[in-house]
């Protein structure tokens, strides 16, 4: 492969590549809450716990910020994926 | 950061950036956008994707009309792909007194050209097979509403807009306006001062803070309430594709996303008014027990996240849009109530043609901001969610 970055899944929910992240921060996107959306990385079943670090380290690294200073997306609940039915079925109504 | 623009818009959701847009369109020279924060973190980011016509009003209906023209055309006008699918609405109807109000609602949309109709409960379930059809006694159907990715929609309008000359400020904060005999003289914000002689404020959740800095003397009831929506992991896709919504179950609406084919939608459950949008298990549980009354199979399908985000909502769930008349060139397109989303296209078509050629086609009327003051409230739009 010519560019291994295509072939570097940083968000392994929604197939992110390394790639696309790094282009869109070219583009002049660099906020992570903005790449987040744009590319729904961190938006899968894991919710960002594997990519977002990642994510920040490329951001960190492209920009010259340091990673402690970009800020976390927030912390979604529930904290892992729960069936919709437990939830129903906690539920007071009738 | 410009210190001098001609035009100041105050707020980087949807709605100024295609006010934005459109300005610059019709050759607006100089136009600036603040955000206090990212584009699109207000309300825009946090909405249900949903683009509707099937209102019970003239004035949505048109403008929905338009917008849905300005959202089928999106992709090639602005360049960029906003992932609009006309999916369809589908209003699940349980008594006869629900099936005579959207029989109404049916009639006047198809004066204008939407193609809304009645269908049976067999049609509906054809339309979305996992759907539990028990007490529905009809449905009104409309194949021409749809959805879209707000994410990407944002970009769009802030692209073109950029291409077209206009500046985006983000995390630059309006902190207060300076207005001398009744003129805009300047924004000031966190980042310096801009001097201005027109201010549109589009800060939807935070507009009366924004007519506040201004001095308007103009009684605009906009109040946040915090709602909140809901995700699930992708299921197969094309099975739940319409918006599908009951009134009976608290206002639920909820459809599979074109692209991701997760679950998304909400209900009617809202807290405040109130800056905090904190994520409630209250939510989480209700929102789950309706979802599986109308889709059983959705027992087993993983909820991924919830999240909190405002309807700015006034008295009769209808935005204000215009100018006000006691500040020079200060113009307001806030109190959306939870529809500013699927308006956007319209209302930035709109404002820029009021504020460029003094006068519209689009029946801003109905939303004119002053209709509170002088108690000419509207008949209140349906909302859901």
């Amino acid at each position: 492969m010519s560019d291994s970055k295509e072939n570097i899944i940083i968000c392994r929910c929604n197939d992110v590549t390394q790639k696309e992240i790094e282009e869109l921060i070219d583009a002049g996107i660099t906020d992570i809450e903005e790449i987040k959306r744009l590319l729904r990385v961190g938006m899968g079943p894991c919710q960002g716990r594997t990519c977002i670090p990642l994510v920040i380290g490329i951001i960190a690294r492209k920009t010259g910020r340091k990673p402690e200073d970009i800020p976390v997306p927030a912390t979604r609940i529930p904290t892992r994926p729960v069936p919709m039915g437990v939830l129903a079925g906690d539920c007071d109504e009738e | 950061m410009k210190s001098e623009a001609k035009t100041v818009i105050i707020g980087g959701g949807i709605i100024g950036l295609s006010i934005a847009y459109n300005l610059a369109k019709l050759g607006a020279e100089d136009v600036v956008v603040l955000e206090k924060s990212y584009l699109g973190n207000g309300s825009t980011f946090r909405c249900g994707t949903g683009i509707r016509q099937q209102f019970g009003d003239e004035a949505n209906i048109r403008m929905m009309k338009r917008s849905v023209e300005l959202w089928k055309g999106m992709k090639e006008e602005l360049g960029y792909d906003v992932e609009f699918k006309q999916s369809g609405y589908l209003f699940l109807l349980y008594d006869e007194e629900e099936l005579e109000s959207f029989k109404a609602n049916v009639r006047l949309q198809n004066r204008f050209g939407i193609p809304s109709r009645i269908i049976s409960p067999d049609e509906a379930k054809m339309i979305v097979p996992p759907l539990n059809t028990e007490g529905v006694i009809a449905a009104a159907w409309n194949h021409t509403d749809g959805k879209a990715n707000p994410f990407r929609a944002v970009f769009a309008y802030a692209n073109a807009a950029k291409k077209l000359g206009v500046e985006i400020y983000e995390y630059t904060e309006a902190r207060d306006i300076k207005v001398e005999d009744g003129k805009i003289r300047a924004v000031l914000t966190n980042r310096g001062e801009i001097k201005t002689g027109r201010v549109i404020n589009a800060a939807n959740a935070w507009a009366p803070l924004i007519n506040k800095m201004a001095g308007i003397p103009v009684e605009i009831p906009i109040h946040p309430y915090k709602h909140q929506g809901i995700k699930t992991e992708p299921i197969k896709p094309g099975q739940i594709e319409p918006m599908v919504i009951s009134f009976k179950h608290g206002g639920v609406y909820l459809t599979q996303e074109a692209n991701q084919g997760g679950v998304i939608g909400g209900y009617e459950l809202k807290y405040g008014p109130t800056y905090d949008i904190t994520p409630t298990y209250e939510f989480l549980r209700g929102v789950s027990y309706r979802f599986t009354q109308l889709i059983p199979a959705l027992k087993y399908v993983n909820v991924i996240r919830i999240w909190g985000g405002f309807y700015a909502e006034t008295p009769d769930h209808n935005a204000a849009i215009g100018r006000i008349n006691e500040v020079d060139e200060f113009y307001i397109a806030a109190g959306f109530s939870g529809h500013g989303f699927m308006l956007a296209p319209a209302v930035g078509e709109a404002v820029a043609e009021l504020i460029m050629d003094g006068k519209t086609d689009k029946p801003l009327d109905f939303y004119d901001p002053y209709r509170f003051e002088r108690g000419e409230l509207r008949q209140q739009a349906i909302q859901m969610g």
